[in-house]
């Protein structure tokens, strides 16, 4: 995963509340077993006129060309409810965004983006939309600066980790192997009823 | 030791490890996947070099994609479905998990064959990478809704990477009336709390009137505890949930169950235990209920007006609710004209979501014009409500008796509702384009959908039979 420490870029306004994730991606867009090839899915319901022949509706925010090459999304409350899919955020991704500003995230949609290097940011994005020009992002220092005006966000300590190292989660926590062996042999005699009813337990 | 709740107890039991800055290390007992996001995790996952850490906790059910009609195979109405069935059919078997296959008589909608498998049971940790998997916190389990990229650490190490989230509990006291099910009581909680109400925290349902629910209603209440952005909820295992589980296929037996049952008397919050944030309800407020625009909240009793503005909505996310709807302001929702009616999901498809409506329905016919469609949450629903002969209800009344899966809860399996039409539905969604490219979807319970399918038009289930 692609570290993420500083930023500048234009931000796309798409400040309405519960932008669900069948919005961001809908279902039908999710076509093959894969992460990849879906920036073209991303708010096809909306940012076309027709989905299948994808003509592009120029009212679409995404499609007025004064944002072109935005990566930095502003959103509403709520942003990214509903299905878990995290295709919502690959396509994001894909698309060129690295940052998405907004006055809250869904949980699922949040531990998906620390996850894939789209920085998540908890802030009133309505000022932010006012800038003329590019937001500076800064993720070590924790602020959204335009000019001389600079917000500060907050983000938990493992997100930001995970975000500013790039690292693997999944080799980071191979790494407490040991710990993870002796919760499961303590909890086996604690709890023998949890595991004598698995599978293998069984054959 | 200080007085602790439901979720902490859950938490400290399964915490391997304190990563620091509100981050724990949280052992995973069982992982369910499904064909829609499961397979991918398990192909990068093998791709990745990694292996399953622990098959014999990891079930693979085919749910999401597909088909629901009578004689179906691998082949979808979605042109590319059947890439995701294999897919993931060919990852559950070369990983050695468990599969609920197309054909077996466990497949079903995950979070209806968990449960009536006894696959989660009282104080486990599960995770499935779908949002719904909350409504498996019923029986007293610590189960949420995570990404792909989650699953896949899940699969590889049996733990996860977790965010404390706060505790809320949401008591609700007194007795509710008969005519309002668990459906119309979440729909309320969701409207009175909003789409964000309850975000990151771990929510505990409580109170004489959840304790009266019997356990499938208690899972319709917390499958849409996502619709409030928590992070789960729960609901303290008691006799209701022992007794539903004993003898079902993964349930523990013999001294093992007497063990599991004398654990699962321990699981409740102290009765001092303290929450972050506290709602109490009044049972006797909840009335049928049905959605009126494109989220859960926007949620009105059923004999009600659509807001002029309600104070959870801007005014611009109003205003596009109600042109996606059709709708204007002040406009009363009964009489409105159907074309559709939809029973099934994972919020309302079990065994006693078609009995009472079969209940309503028997003797009675499904408006002309009204495409009514029932599809069972898994095969042994669909079994057992055949030999109760609810299928021929159904069937004589007019509704489509379908193979059990997610089916028109969404867009998944390739085939949905018209556009602009209007579909009453015991799903949990009612976003934009959710059912169908511009299909205007409202959530109800299962006697709403069924009042309002005989009428052609959405109808108070209180009024059935009065002309």
């Amino acid at each position: 995963m692609r570290p993420f420490t500083t930023l500048r870029s234009k931000a796309v306004p798409l400040i309405q509340d519960n932008v669900d994730t069948d919005a961001i991606i809908p279902s039908r867009e999710m076509k093959s077993v894969s992460k990849d090839g879906l920036a073209d899915g991303l708010f096809a319901g909306w940012r076309y006129l027709d989905a299948a022949a994808r003509i592009p509706d120029p009212d679409f925010v995404l499609n007025k060309p004064q944002y072109d090459g935005a990566q930095i999304l502003l959103g509403g409350a709520n942003f990214g409810c509903g299905s878990s899919r995290e295709h919502a955020v690959w396509a994001l991704a894909e698309y060129g965004f690295r940052a998405v500003i907004a006055d809250g995230f869904s949980p699922i949609f949040r531990g998906n983006c620390v996850r894939n290097g789209l920085l998540p940011i908890v802030l009133d994005p309505r000022p932010l939309a006012g800038v003329d020009g590019e937001l500076d992002i800064d993720l070590a220092a924790q602020t959204v600066r335009a000019g001389d005006a600079i917000w500060h966000f907050d983000i938990d300590a493992e997100g930001k980790m995970m975000l500013a190292e790039g690292l693997d989660p999944i080799a980071l926590t191979l790494r407490l192997a040991a710990a993870i062996d002796a919760h499961e042999r303590a909890d086996r005699a604690a709890h023998a009823w949890a595991w004598n009813v698995l599978p293998e337990a069984r054959r | 030791m200080a007085p602790r709740t439901l979720f902490d107890r859950l938490w400290d039991a399964h915490l391997v490890q304190d990563l620091g800055g509100g981050t724990g290390l949280v052992a995973i007992d069982r992982i369910l996947l499904h064909e829609r996001t499961g397979g991918i995790a398990l192909k990068a996952l093998a791709e990745s070099g990694r292996a399953v850490r622990d098959p014999a906790r990891v079930f693979v059910t085919m749910d999401h994609v597909v088909d629901t009609f009578p004689g179906r195979s691998d082949r979808t109405l979605m042109p590319t479905g059947t890439q995701f069935i294999v897919a993931t059919r060919e990852a559950a078997n070369r990983a050695g998990a468990t599969l609920f296959d197309l054909d077996d008589p466990r497949q079903g909608i995950v979070h209806v064959i968990s449960p009536e498998n006894a696959i989660v049971l009282p104080g486990l940790t599960l995770v499935c990478p779908d949002s719904h998997t909350c409504t498996q916190g019923a029986l007293g389990a610590l189960a949420w809704g995570i990404g792909s990229s989650e699953a896949e650490h899940a699969l590889a190490t049996s733990t996860l990477r977790v965010s404390k989230p706060a505790t809320m509990r949401i008591t609700i006291d007194g007795e509710l009336d008969p005519t309002v099910t668990a459906k119309d009581l979440a729909l309320y909680v969701v409207a009175q709390l909003g789409s964000g109400g309850a975000r990151a925290h771990a929510v505990e349902y409580a109170g004489s009137a959840v304790r009266a629910l019997p356990v499938e209603a208690r899972m319709t209440l917390c499958n849409m505890a996502t619709e409030l952005a928590a992070f789960t909820a729960l609901i303290a295992p008691d006799d209701a949930t022992i007794d539903y589980l004993a003898g079902r296929t993964y349930a523990p037996t013999g001294a093992d169950w007497d063990a599991a049952v004398a654990y699962w008397h321990t699981l409740a919050s102290d009765t001092d235990a303290r929450f972050d944030r506290e709602i109490a309800i009044d049972a006797r407020d909840v009335t049928p209920m049905v959605s009126w625009g494109t989220s859960p909240q926007q949620s009105i009793p059923v004999d009600g007006r659509v807001p002029a503005r309600d104070p959870l909505d801007n005014a611009e996310g109003h205003d596009r609710s109600l042109d996606y709807m059709g709708l204007s302001d002040g406009q009363p929702l009964l009489g409105l004209k159907i074309d559709a009616s939809f029973i099934g999901s994972c919020t309302n498809s079990r065994l006693s979501d078609l009995r009472r409506a079969a209940r309503l329905l028997e003797g009675r016919k499904v408006a002309p014009h009204v495409r009514a469609i029932c599809v069972p949450g898994s095969t042994r629903v669909k079994a057992e409500a055949e030999a109760e002969g609810l299928d021929r209800i159904f069937t004589d009344a007019g509704f489509e008796w379908r193979e059990a899966g997610c089916s028109m809860c969404f867009f998944a399996g390739g085939e949905s509702f018209g556009a602009q039409e209007r579909v009453i539905s015991t799903t949990n969604r009612n976003f934009e384009n959710r059912q169908g490219p511009r299909t205007r979807t409202h959530v109800a319970s299962p006697d709403t959908v069924v009042a309002s399918a005989i009428a052609g038009r959405i109808a108070d289930p209180r009024r059935l039979g009065d002309g």
